[in-house]
């Protein structure tokens, strides 16, 4: 059978191309009903009988249940924050921003229904700052949505009041990363704060804070509307639902696709609804499966078979769905190339925080410059490794081990780790045949 | 420089839905740029006075990001990426001809990104923030030429609308 999408929080987008951002488009297409069926609700039952038994997980990237996270939230201890991660950042990432350009009252209508759930009454959306048109389109749908009633004072007479204030960043990939990004909501550096305490008893102004996902919180009203048990039957094991992935690279197809989780990848890189295979008949080589922070996975009929699990493919491969951004690479693609570039990124994203990764970022790149560019030298696979064990001690065995704050200095090694395990005989013979002219480089 | 009346008024909005002032920086930030092309020591002055911490503060925190140019740019910034997906997709290329023909051009900022999300339609980049994707070197010295023509309209520095 040939995988399709299964559209849930990418159908109305996709059906009302022509205003699906609109209020109208939004009302036209059953939005704000399953607002209205929550504030109908006991708010405390919510969470643990309708968002619990859907089994839905953070579509951010770390797979964390969201209803457990809301129960972490001390009963009596108020003012408390819901604050929504747009700060989609993570490399071949493009869900958050489609999400928020084309359906920001599905968007609205999810914080509406969290925030009733977890007993909030002010919200905060941190946007990625480049997103010009999606806060446009946002804070247009918030004064819209108040003017219809479904945000401000007394939400469909229900007694619920709630303000959601759109915060825009300023270009730093870090901010994604929910203690940074509490930080930089506050006026500060964005830089990741040290757990305990976690932002659920001390977030947002030092008050019990919610970090939920755009992705996650869209998901919401759906959920509400099928109810949790019949979204919680989709999906496969503990990755329920459905998932938007972000197909990038050597594809026929690329583009963000809603499917069913439990289709593989060779489902989602080679069906003719979705990613459409490799152009000009050419192979996978290898692909970055769940953002540039996950480690990568290769064009092999095992890997290709895999299914699209959460816990799945970490256990048995110690990749991530993470974001849910499948990059794919043919044949003809220099791994090194694409490492180097990775590092690259890392190097300029990191805080400068903790040292191992301040430091071994710059490294990492630089090694695997001079490898990329015709000046590596035989032992620089070894050298990465010895850099990567300082930032991730064991470097290979994945979940990695944190020496940092945050996760983003062990992000950084999972590139090496993985030209060690799929490309080690490609590496070492590239940089045996060294260049005899020195690389210029022009920063 | 200084906030306008209309911006004044709007930074005064702003600093009030937060239930911190120091929260507003990073929104002020981005109407001083908004409004001067760039982001000036003396915006970052009166940023500070307007939420009450110190202007090292204020600096502190905007230096972190790089979005606030705090030298002056040109009137368009545009926005090249080269992460993993447009790098196989023809990105650098990209960024070589535009940075090579607009080398002396004092009104275009030609800036190597990060990831824009926009990797579906790769290779892509912003022009004040505004995106333009599907392209190649030519096509994107065409995006940038109808910018400087006046073809196409430009948002503000930070993506705004005049």
């Amino acid at each position: 059978m040939t995988a399709t999408e299964t559209r849930l929080v990418t159908a109305r987008l996709r059906e009302r191309p022509q205003d699906s951002w609109t209020m109208e488009g939004f009302l036209a297409s059953g939005g704000y009903t399953a607002l209205r069926q929550a504030l109908g609700m006991d708010a405390a039952t919510i969470g643990p009988e309708v968002v619990g038994p859907s089994g839905l997980r953070g579509r951010g990237g770390a797979g964390f249940p969201a209803a457990t996270k809301w129960s972490f939230l001390p009963p009596d201890s108020f003012p408390r924050y819901l604050v929504v991660n747009g700060d989609e950042g993570e490399p071949s990432t493009f869900k958050d921003r489609m999400l928020v350009e084309l359906d920001p009252h599905q968007l609205i209508e999810g914080i509406a229904i969290a925030s009733y759930a977890i007993g909030c009454n002010q919200a905060f959306v941190y946007l990625r700052g480049e997103f010009a048109l999606g806060y446009e389109r946002l804070t247009q749908a918030i004064k819209d949505a108040h003017a219809g009633g479904f945000l401000g004072r007394d939400i469909q007479g229900s007694g619920f009041d709630l303000e959601i204030v759109v915060h825009r960043g300023a270009g730093a990939y870090i901010c994604g990363e929910e203690t940074a990004l509490l930080e930089s909501l506050e006026g500060e550096r964005g830089m990741p704060r040290i757990r305990p305490p976690f932002p659920a008893i001390a977030g947002l102004y030092a008050k019990p804070t919610v970090v939920n996902n755009v992705e996650t919180l869209s998901t919401l009203p759906h959920i509400l509307q099928m109810g949790g048990a019949k979204y919680g039957e989709l999906g496969v094991n503990k990755s329920t639902g459905t998932r938007i992935f972000s197909l990038s690279g050597h594809v026929k197809r690329p583009g963000n696709y809603e499917v069913e989780l439990g289709i593989t990848f060779r489902d989602l890189i080679e069906s003719p609804e979705l990613g459409g295979g490799v152009p000009d008949g050419r192979k996978v080589k290898f692909f970055i499966p769940g953002g540039a922070s996950s480690q990568w996975l290769t064009g092999s009929d095992e890997h290709l078979d895999a299914p699209l699990d959460m816990d799945f493919v970490q256990q048995t491969y110690s990749v991530m769905l993470g974001s849910g951004a499948v990059m794919v690479y043919d044949e003809t693609t220099n791994p090194v190339l694409v490492a180097w570039r990775l590092a690259k990124f890392f190097a300029h994203e990191s805080c400068g925080k903790c040292t191992p990764c301040r430091e071994g970022a710059g490294w990492v790149e630089k090694v695997l410059y001079r490898m990329s560019h015709g000046q590596g030298r035989p032992n620089d696979l070894d050298l990465l490794f010895d850099v990567g064990n300082s930032i991730s001690p064991g470097v290979v065995n994945a979940p990695f081990t944190q020496t940092t704050i945050c996760p983003l200095g062990p992000s950084v090694v999972s590139s090496v780790a993985s030209l060690h395990r799929y490309f080690r005989d490609e590496v070492v013979e590239m940089c045996s045949n060294r260049s005899p002219s020195i690389p210029v480089r022009a920063s | 420089m200084n906030f306008n009346a209309t911006n004044l008024a709007r930074a005064h909005e702003i600093v009030a839905q937060y239930p911190h002032a120091k929260s507003a920086i990073l929104p002020l930030a981005h109407l001083a740029q908004d409004q001067d092309g760039w982001l000036s020591p003396e915006a970052m002055r009166e940023i500070a006075e307007i939420v009450g911490v110190t202007p090292a503060e204020v600096l502190g925190t905007c230096s972190f990001y790089t979005m606030f140019k705090r030298t002056p740019c040109g009137k368009y910034l545009v926005s090249v990426c080269t992460n993993v997906t447009c790098l196989v997709l023809g990105g650098p290329e990209i960024l070589e001809h535009l940075q090579d023909r607009y080398a002396t051009d004092p009104d275009v900022t030609v800036e190597e990104v990060e990831c824009l999300a926009a990797c579906g339609n790769a290779p892509s980049m912003q022009v004040n923030y505004e995106y333009h994707e599907h392209l190649n070197p030519d096509l994107a010295a065409a995006v940038v030429d109808d910018y400087k023509s006046g073809t196409l309209s430009a948002r503000t520095i930070s993506g705004g609308r005049a």
